[in-house]
């Protein structure tokens, strides 16, 4: 019998991960540098909250949980547990870009696993996701490779990138304390150390042949206690806007 | 969605007069017989440079309608109470920029560029819809944007869908289809408020009647003062005229409002038993050339988030129109 409160810890870091990544990705709607990347990045952001729509759903199904709506419009920050990474602002471009790249190929990696996970749900849940995440990161590659490429200002930009986002991503694979051990033993993921190898692996072929230079990861301190419940600055008044008419009236069907 | 029937003419510009096509005079014969005879004009057909220049006009404002337009609902992305409304509405207007895309590739088939039809929207040269310079104060104006502004829209888009330029009459028919969904969920949102808690009709009643006067002047001045239509419909550029589509509308959508128990700001409004046709006050047309030339309450709002977006975006365009160049790193 696997762990209900290790289930339920690892279900709402991933939930929450893929919400707030897509509520910052659906702001690009309308702002895009082409036409063509607004509707990428709004046909991602579908993608993303949809994830953590079926995710919230496998919470209240399976394990008790609240209502999704409920559950992702009312709770209060401290008690999200969204990476660091994806509360960030959009910032430019550029920031967005590399934040897509280096997101996607982790959720990726981590889909790719729950498909042998020992819970039903999972198994389900990342077939059904398997072939967007291959899009995402088809996304992701084409246009990291494309700006590194083409010109000095693209180039630079993406270093930059790279250089403020990395440890920022590195912490998306924060090992929950409590119930890492739980969630390996039970064979319901390899694991955050697991997974953050095999990221690694993802990414480095993509930034060599975009001439990127990826700094050495040991001297990279992970940016962690998103999944503790300590956020940046950025994540209250995002939840404020993202819950404020939902918040009008919860009892009412909107 | 799109923005009625008004095509704009800069005050100073050339007006369509029939002693101003210098077109060869058996070509302009033949081209307005296949059109009589309902052919398809396609990109490399003759076509009299009015006609072109005209087509532009009206297909990049629709373009630029359409971009412009994912602007008052898209700030209402983040905030969209629930699951369902937040996907839908970033979906509706994923498939208003995708509409811009597919107008302005239409648009470029009769010679103008994307690029230089943006320029022209970013400085104040070309125009979208009225409708659009107007704020979006409340979630309830989302749902009577997605409800009644994409019902005009889609009473102008099936009319023109019909027209002559093969290209855009394409552009429409697979806009119309997606405009079919939007306004069902435009539909389903303003019942719900509709339907709702006090609060949430009163919401709604507010954004009724703010919106009224917009949605009125939607399809554009009165045909009584409207220019150049004429050799416009023969044309099939224009396919209904102004009080016909707005009529139509009037005719399809008042009783549904009525019907929610809500109310319209216009005493006068009534369908007359004896004519079939809608009466009602007629909205400060005044106000509607005021918004058009700049003045109204969100112009210049708009504009600077396209230009901020041009500005930001430019180094990514540079950088994807590059795709050779590629960089090489010193050896050592």
């Amino acid at each position: 019998m696997i762990s209900n409160a290790a289930l339920t810890d690892l279900i709402i870091k991933m939930a929450d991960d893929e919400l707030i990544q897509g509520h910052r990705n659906s702001e690009w709607t309308g702002l895009g540098p082409v036409m063509e990347e607004d509707i990428a990045f709004s046909s991602m952001a579908q993608d993303k909250i949809g994830h953590a729509w079926a995710l919230y759903r496998i919470l209240h199904e399976n394990l008790g949980g609240e209502d999704p709506d409920r559950f992702a419009f009312m709770r209060p920050e401290s008690a999200f547990k969204c990476s660091h990474l994806v509360e960030m602002p959009n910032g430019g471009y550029d920031f967005s870009l590399m934040r897509h790249f280096l997101f996607d190929h982790a959720e990726t990696v981590r889909y790719e696993s729950l498909q042998e996970s020992s819970y039903e749900p999972f198994q389900q849940l990342s077939k059904k996701l398997k072939g967007e995440l291959k899009y995402h990161t088809l996304h992701a590659n084409a246009f990291i490779l494309q700006l590194s490429n083409a010109s000095e200002e693209g180039y630079a930009r993406m270093q930059t990138a790279l250089n403020d986002t990395i440890a920022l991503a590195a912490g998306i694979f924060e090992p929950s304390a409590a119930h890492e051990e739980t969630l390996i033993t039970e064979k319901v993921y390899p694991g955050e150390k697991a997974l953050y190898n095999r990221w690694l692996d993802r990414i480095y072929p993509v930034l060599v042949k975009a001439s990127l230079n990826l700094p050495d990861m040991k001297t990279v301190a992970p940016v962690y206690g998103g999944r503790q419940g300590f956020h940046t600055t950025h994540l209250a008044p995002l939840l404020k806007e993202m819950g404020e008419v939902f918040n009008l009236d919860t009892e009412a069907s909107w | 969605m799109y923005g009625g029937g008004y095509i704009f003419d800069e005050p100073n510009g050339k007006q369509l007069r029939e002693e101003q096509l210098h077109d060869d005079p058996e070509k302009l014969v033949a081209f307005e017989e296949r059109i009589a005879r309902g052919e398809k004009i396609e990109p490399g057909d003759w076509m009299p440079a009015e006609y072109r220049r005209q087509l532009i006009r009206l297909i990049e404002q629709h373009a630029h309608s359409e971009i412009i337009g994912a602007l008052p609902e898209g700030t209402w992305i983040t905030r969209a109470p629930g699951f369902k409304r937040k996907l839908a509405l970033i979906a509706k207007v994923q498939d208003e920029i995708g509409h811009g895309q597919l107008l302005y590739n239409a648009a470029e088939t009769l010679g103008k560029s994307r690029e230089a039809m943006i320029n022209d929207l970013l400085s104040g040269k070309s125009k979208y819809s009225n409708v659009f310079n107007y704020p979006a104060k409340t979630w309830a104006d989302v749902t009577v944007i997605g409800f009644l502004i994409d019902a005009a829209a889609i009473v102008n888009q099936v009319a023109n869908a019909k027209g002559s330029y093969g290209p855009y009459c394409r552009a429409l028919e697979r806009i119309c289809y997606e405009e079919s969904f939007h306004l069902k969920q435009g539909h389903d949102a303003f019942i719900e408020l509709a339907t709702g808690t006090p609060e949430q009709k009163a919401m709604l009643q507010d954004a009724l009647n703010r919106w009224w006067q917009p949605i009125m002047h939607f399809f554009g001045p009165p045909d009584k003062t409207s220019q150049h239509s004429e050799k416009l419909m023969q044309w099939k550029v224009k396919m209904a005229s102004n009080d016909e589509m707005r009529n139509q509308f009037l005719d399809s959508y008042v009783p549904k409002i009525w019907e929610l128990g809500l109310t319209l700001p216009d005493p006068a409004l009534r369908k007359n038993p004896d004519t079939g046709r809608w009466e009602y006050t007629d909205p400060d047309w005044n106000e509607f050339f005021r918004v058009i030339n700049g003045g109204g309450p969100c112009n210049a709002e708009r504009l600077q988030v396209r230009k901020w977006a041009e500005e930001e975006g430019r180094w990514v365009r540079k950088a994807l129109m590059n795709p050779t160049e590629r960089r090489s790193l010193p050896v050592a």
